[in-house]
């Protein structure tokens, strides 16, 4: 880069006119590059959102969602879904489903990584063998779950029958949140699980080598080493697991269609907006209100993602 | 390390998979199972048939064939939008490159059916309620900024110098991005189409509230639903259905597991 020193003034100004000229002519590619993407999130990220929001501040009715002439409310619904009994039955139902899975999915999915972690035989085949569950289509798990807990038919009371327990009505009344939450753990145990044992990987080994040189058994060794390095790993693990168990519909849909106490805030927003279910009219509001209250949770829980992410990499 | 023996460790993996798949044997064992049989729960199709295969594809094919398609144009769609744009913010001068990270993750956690309530009066004025190309679009907005996150990361481990030296031999962004980066993104590339396919095959949100009058025109698994919803019982084709709807999962894990496991950590994403 010595040459620049040398340059005429005149070489001087033509260079900065250029590199002015060549990031002018950067930007606009750069700009041209991203903008189908800018577009498409506008078009169809945030465009739902401001219609959404719109929608939960507009008393939105079948008659005048055609019209289009809602009234504004303000936060009027937002009065009235928050007062409901339902809201709050809801809300613990939603909470109850949500740390239930995340919970159990993540002590499963840990134990599993940690023993899938030795080298032994087939067990890198068998640990891929362990994604089918999260890559099926929610629609044929569902399915399959719903048959397998038929009170009557189904293989699971059938298997209870061995030990002389009578028909469980898994799919009704106060068994159906956990029926869902059963369904929806086998779902998440191998994101948990595959997220969990790439943590594990990045862990020294010559840690465990010296901790059993100082006479650590392996109970000690995962309570001492393996749990807190893991740590960063488990809160992105936890807090992902929360946000995309928070919005589930499809698992419980298909099993309950949200009945007896497996509704949670999603699937009622779903029910509402779509008149499914025991929900017969379209309460367009009211699911906008569930769907921003929903947004607003997963905001919060964006920025602690990003923290969480930020003080992994500064560690 | 000692060695010891570890035959007993692969037995008991294989006793864990056994029963983590046991619900997925269940659904092939009664696919197979005439229906007077069904009721019986054998552990195995001890009163064989391939009947309900035979009914099912007299049925679902045209379904099949609409998914198919919505998958493989969510791919398509999902590529041509992403590559450019993880492009332009690892490489070129652009503004909103930081931010744009916090926005795709955001972007991500938005409920479902909250998009699917804002789709809803959008295609209701786009005339794309009901149509193939409004479900690709839906559809599209599952894989996105997965796909564009996965491949920045990526292209930000590629070294800076080959990009500035084809800049200064006077290579356009143009031909940089299609005959460098592109190329070298082909793993990153396989593992986004592979997701952006699986999960457009297994939309049930989208399909079940943007395309309700589709007839035939509708994904396999609006298909299984309408099995479920004329609630006739019929959970020998309806499990036979589910089975041919879970081949694309299988044959991707079994030929490209190297790329979904490298899709799940380097995103750490999916709902």
């Amino acid at each position: 880069m010595n040459i620049k020193c040398n340059s005429s003034p005149t070489v001087i100004t033509r260079q900065i006119s250029t590199s002015f000229f060549y990031r002018y002519r950067s930007r606009l590619a750069a700009f041209g590059f991203a903008a189908p993407l800018i577009v498409y999130l506008l078009l169809f990220y945030v465009s739902p959102l401001v219609q959404n929001v719109s929608m939960s501040l507009h008393r939105y009715t079948r008659r005048t969602f055609v019209t289009g002439d809602a009234p504004f409310t303000g936060l009027d619904v937002y009065r009235e879904v928050v007062s409901s009994s339902e809201f709050w039955v809801t809300l613990g139902q939603t909470l109850v489903f949500v740390f239930a899975s995340i919970a159990v999915q993540y002590a499963l999915g840990l134990a599993l990584a940690v023993f899938f972690n030795q080298n032994f035989r087939l067990s890198g085949f068998l640990r891929g063998i362990f994604l089918v569950p999260w890559l099926l289509p929610p629609m044929v798990s569902g399915t399959t779950w719903q048959w397998m807990m038929d009170a009557d038919n189904g293989i699971l009371n059938r298997f209870l029958g061995l030990f002389g327990v009578g028909p469980v009505w898994w799919l009704q009344a106060d068994n159906s949140l956990w029926a869902v939450i059963i369904a929806n753990i086998w779902l998440g145990i191998p994101f948990n699980l595959v997220i969990l044992y790439s943590g594990l990987q990045n862990i020294n080994g010559d840690l465990y080598e010296a901790a059993s040189i100082d006479g650590c058994n392996g109970w000690q060794r995962f309570w001492r080493i393996t749990f807190p390095l893991l740590r960063p790993v488990t809160l992105i693990t936890l807090m992902l697991g929360f946000v995309y168990t928070l919005k589930t519909v499809d698992i419980i849909w298909l099993m309950t269609q949200g009945t007896g106490t497996s509704q949670t805030l999603a699937t009622w927003a779903y029910a509402l907006a779509f008149a499914k279910g025991s929900h017969m009219t379209i309460q367009y509001s009211e699911a906008s209100v569930i769907g921003t209250i929903l947004i607003l949770v997963a905001l919060v829980f964006a920025f602690v993602y990003l923290w969480a992410q930020k003080r992994e990499e500064e560690a | 390390m000692r060695h010891r023996p570890t035959w007993w460790k692969t037995l008991v993996a294989l006793a864990l998979t056994g029963i983590m798949l046991f619900p997925m044997y269940w659904m092939v064992n009664i696919s197979f199972t005439q229906r007077r049989s069904i009721r019986s729960a054998d552990l195995w199709p001890r009163d064989f048939t391939l009947a309900n295969y035979g009914s099912v594809f007299r049925t679902q094919l045209p379904y099949l064939g609409t998914s198919l398609l919505i998958a493989f144009s969510v791919v398509l769609v999902t590529l041509v939008i992403a590559l450019p744009a993880s492009y332009s913010i690892s490489f070129l001068d652009f503004a909103g490159a930081r931010s744009m990270n916090f926005v795709l993750i955001l972007a991500q956690m938005i409920p479902a059916v909250v998009m699917s309530l804002g789709f809803y009066s959008l295609f209701n004025d786009l005339g794309l309620l009901d149509s193939i190309p409004g479900l690709i679009l839906a559809d599209s907005t599952l894989s996105i900024p997965f796909a564009v996150i996965l491949q920045t990361a990526f292209m930000q481990t590629m070294p800076k110098s080959l990009i500035e030296a084809a800049k200064i031999d006077g290579a356009s962004d143009w031909t940089i991005f299609t005959r460098i980066v592109i190329p070298l993104s082909r793993n990153t590339i396989v593992t986004t189409s592979l997701f952006a396919f699986l999960w457009a095959w297994s939309d049930f949100m989208f399909a079940s509230t943007l395309n309700p009058g589709g007839g035939k025109l509708r994904p396999i698994t609006m298909g299984i639903y309408d099995f479920i919803s004329a609630n006739n019982e019929e959970w020998g084709p309806l499990m036979a259905t589910a089975v041919l709807a879970s081949v694309p999962t299988a044959v991707l894990l079994l030929v490209a597991q190297k790329y979904v496991a490298a899709g799940v950590t380097a995103g750490a994403i999916k709902d």
